[in-house]
């Protein structure tokens, strides 16, 4: 039992991490029609800033260290974001391919740049104390990472709901994921928000590159590669542009990887995941938000 | 006749390369007929030819596909483990390879095609990273996992092996580019190759002329996933093992790469990309460790020491200012104009 227990909340850890990543993959796409290959390079730009942050920071204590160094992380994430998206996403709007297509050059050359700057070893993040520990739930003793990520999620899903159903700038970005032409004519430059979201984007995405190294206590330069892969099924999953779809598939994926890498054998659960893929595309092509909007 | 004395007296011209002595410098480090320099051309080649099966997904029928490395990686993978772990012959193997790479791309094609578009590019990626995990997993010890293993050359053909027969490598590779060349030459021309082209135009209209795409785009998909798969069995002649670099998505990317450098559907565009491609990351990569270099500002050496730094900005480069790629640079002013004047695309107007 308590092995269970702690499958499932490491697993929702997992898939809250999913979550913030595929989030903004989805607004990305949902609003712009653009799949964002990017995105993991917002997840290395703030987990690199992080580290490097640290490293200047050598007499402070850690836990402050740590908060500064992931504030400022954060802050670079969420700027290199919305510059790519400025700089160049925006002179090719309505050609999507060719706007996938400088997403991958952007992923690859800024992937290489970081490996050549520090190389490709993992660098060691000094993380608080507190995070490595366990909290003990009914016998079974829970990282307290994972409270971390769940908590992350929770309050990153509540605000985008908030964002998008409360707010004017929510409303455009909702009538641009249901109709953009629509909004266009109704004299509103829906553009705007594009970088709007690309930020948002870009900020989830860090927020989950602060929590991974709290994870892993490292920062290597193809982890956030590894991680998008995840997203990008997630996002399909839960339907293209749905953001309360990509939460219940974040969650489903999270879970069945960690169950199926225990019960099964170590590996299988990112394999099964992949099978998952191909049985909600076979049933319902156009992902599960239909079910769950 | 003169559309086929072209390619054809380049393939010949380009078979007599390893009688020639000659020493071309700064372009290749030794002679042309010595081992090192006949490696870099073989992977040039199987690289252009990779790439423009690439393109007959990407460019010819519009499918973008970030699976493709899967099956490379089946051709590499699948006909060194018959060899090495169930001891079988070099043709077995070979015959077998092939049927794997056709069933997994009926299967797979199958599945996929089910969603079009950027649905379409993330599953191919998935199914190719489950690819990827399992060589990782090394299940039964036969991948060698992420080291990879060597294939047992007892196996291949004696003709092959050994830094003495690398000539016969070379005219393999070349054999692979131009029967790639020649096949999607010829499967585009055909009466399905038309429907392709008319599907990456505009696939409604196919649907409304009474014409499934549905299937056109799969045999499209199987075709490029099988010469894929050739690609792959010719690499594992080349480089004598499997290592799980093929199986990556990067691996893809830099399909992608290649292809949109040289020039998206075209023939010579793409396997010119391939081979520009393969020739500069090679030559880069020796000119990052060359003298010259290191006596740079580290400013400037840092990003010199990663290819894919360089390459990654030219593809950003080409995208913006040479859509049509590097074989189509003669449109590049007008393309300029186009961008300074900026006006409101199709999709945004509509």
């Amino acid at each position: 039992m308590s092995t269970f227990l702690l499958l499932t909340i490491t697993g929702l850890g997992l898939g809250a991490m999913y979550f913030l990543i595929a989030s903004g993959l989805s607004l990305i796409y949902g609003l712009m029609g653009v799949l964002n290959f990017a995105h993991g390079v917002f997840i290395t730009v703030t987990g690199y800033t992080l580290w490097f942050t640290e490293s200047k920071l050598g007499g402070v204590p850690v836990l402050p260290r740590f908060l500064i160094a992931a504030l400022v992380g954060l802050v670079v994430g969420t700027v290199f974001a919305a510059l790519v998206e400025l700089v160049l996403i925006r002179p090719l709007y309505g050609r999507h391919i060719e706007q996938v297509l400088v997403t991958v050059g952007v992923a690859l050359a800024v992937t290489a740049l970081v490996t050549a700057i520090w190389g490709s070893d993992a660098r060691v993040v000094a993380a608080p104390a507190w995070v490595g520990d366990t909290t003990t739930i009914f016998g079974a003793h829970i990282p307290n990472d994972r409270w971390l990520e769940i908590a992350a999620a929770a309050v990153v899903l509540f605000a985008l709901e908030a964002f998008l159903r409360r707010t004017r700038y929510g409303l455009i970005v909702r009538a641009g994921v249901e109709n953009r032409s629509m909004v266009t004519a109704l004299g509103i430059d829906v553009r705007r928000s594009f970088t709007l979201v690309f930020a948002i984007g870009g900020l989830a995405a860090g927020i989950a590159a602060v929590l991974y190294t709290l994870y892993s206590t490292t920062v290597d330069p193809q982890q956030g590669t590894s991680l998008v892969i995840f997203a990008f099924i997630v996002v399909v999953i839960g339907g293209l542009g749905s953001i309360r779809g990509t939460a219940w598939a974040a969650v489903i994926v999270g879970l069945v990887q960690q169950y199926a890498n225990y019960y099964a054998s170590s590996g299988l659960g990112d394999l099964s995941v992949v099978l998952l893929l191909g049985i909600v595309l076979i049933a319902r092509p156009s992902g599960l938000s239909r079910s769950f909007a | 006749v003169k559309r086929f004395a072209v390619p054809a007296a380049i393939v010949v011209a380009l078979a007599f390369l390893p009688k020639l002595t000659v020493d071309i410098p700064y372009l290749f480090q030794e002679s042309l007929n010595t081992p090192g320099t006949l490696e870099l051309l073989a992977l040039c080649l199987l690289f252009g030819g990779l790439a423009l099966s690439y393109d007959l997904l990407f460019g010819f029928t519009g499918l973008l596909s970030f699976g493709h490395a899967l099956y490379f990686a089946v051709g590499v993978y699948v006909a060194a483990i018959a060899m090495t772990s169930w001891h079988w012959s070099f043709w077995q193997s070979v015959l077998f390879t092939a049927l794997v790479g056709f069933l997994l791309a009926v299967v797979l094609g199958a599945v996929s095609l089910r969603v079009s578009g950027i649905a379409f590019a993330m599953v191919t990626l998935a199914f190719a990273q489950a690819g990827s995990i399992l060589a990782l997993k090394d299940p039964y010890g036969w991948t060698g996992g992420e080291e990879g293993f060597g294939v047992d050359y007892h196996k291949l053909p004696a003709w092959t092996v050994g830094i003495l027969n690398t000539k016969h490598l070379y005219w393999i590779a070349l054999a692979y580019a131009a029967a790639v060349f020649a096949i999607v030459r010829f499967a585009i021309n055909s009466s399905p190759g038309h429907v392709w082209q008319a599907i990456r135009e505009n696939e409604l209209r196919v649907q409304v002329l009474g014409l499934k795409p549905y299937s056109y785009k799969l045999m499209s998909f199987v075709l490029a996933s099988l010469l894929a798969t050739a690609g792959g069995v010719v690499y594992l002649l080349l480089v004598g093992g499997a290592s799980t670099e093929v199986t990556t998505a990067s691996f893809t990317l830099t399909l992608l790469l290649m292809v949109v450098i040289g020039g998206t559907g075209s023939r010579w565009g793409a396997m010119i990309g391939g081979i520009l491609y393969t020739y500069a990351n090679q030559r880069l990569s020796d000119l990052s460790s060359s003298h010259a270099v290191s006596q740079l500002p580290s400013i400037l050496r840092t990003p010199l020491q990663q290819p894919l730094f360089i390459l990654g900005v030219l593809f950003i480069l080409v995208v913006f200012f040479v859509p049509g790629g590097l074989t189509r640079i003669g449109q590049v002013g007008l393309r300029l104009d186009r961008i300074l004047r900026r006006p409101a695309t199709r999709e945004e107007t509509a």
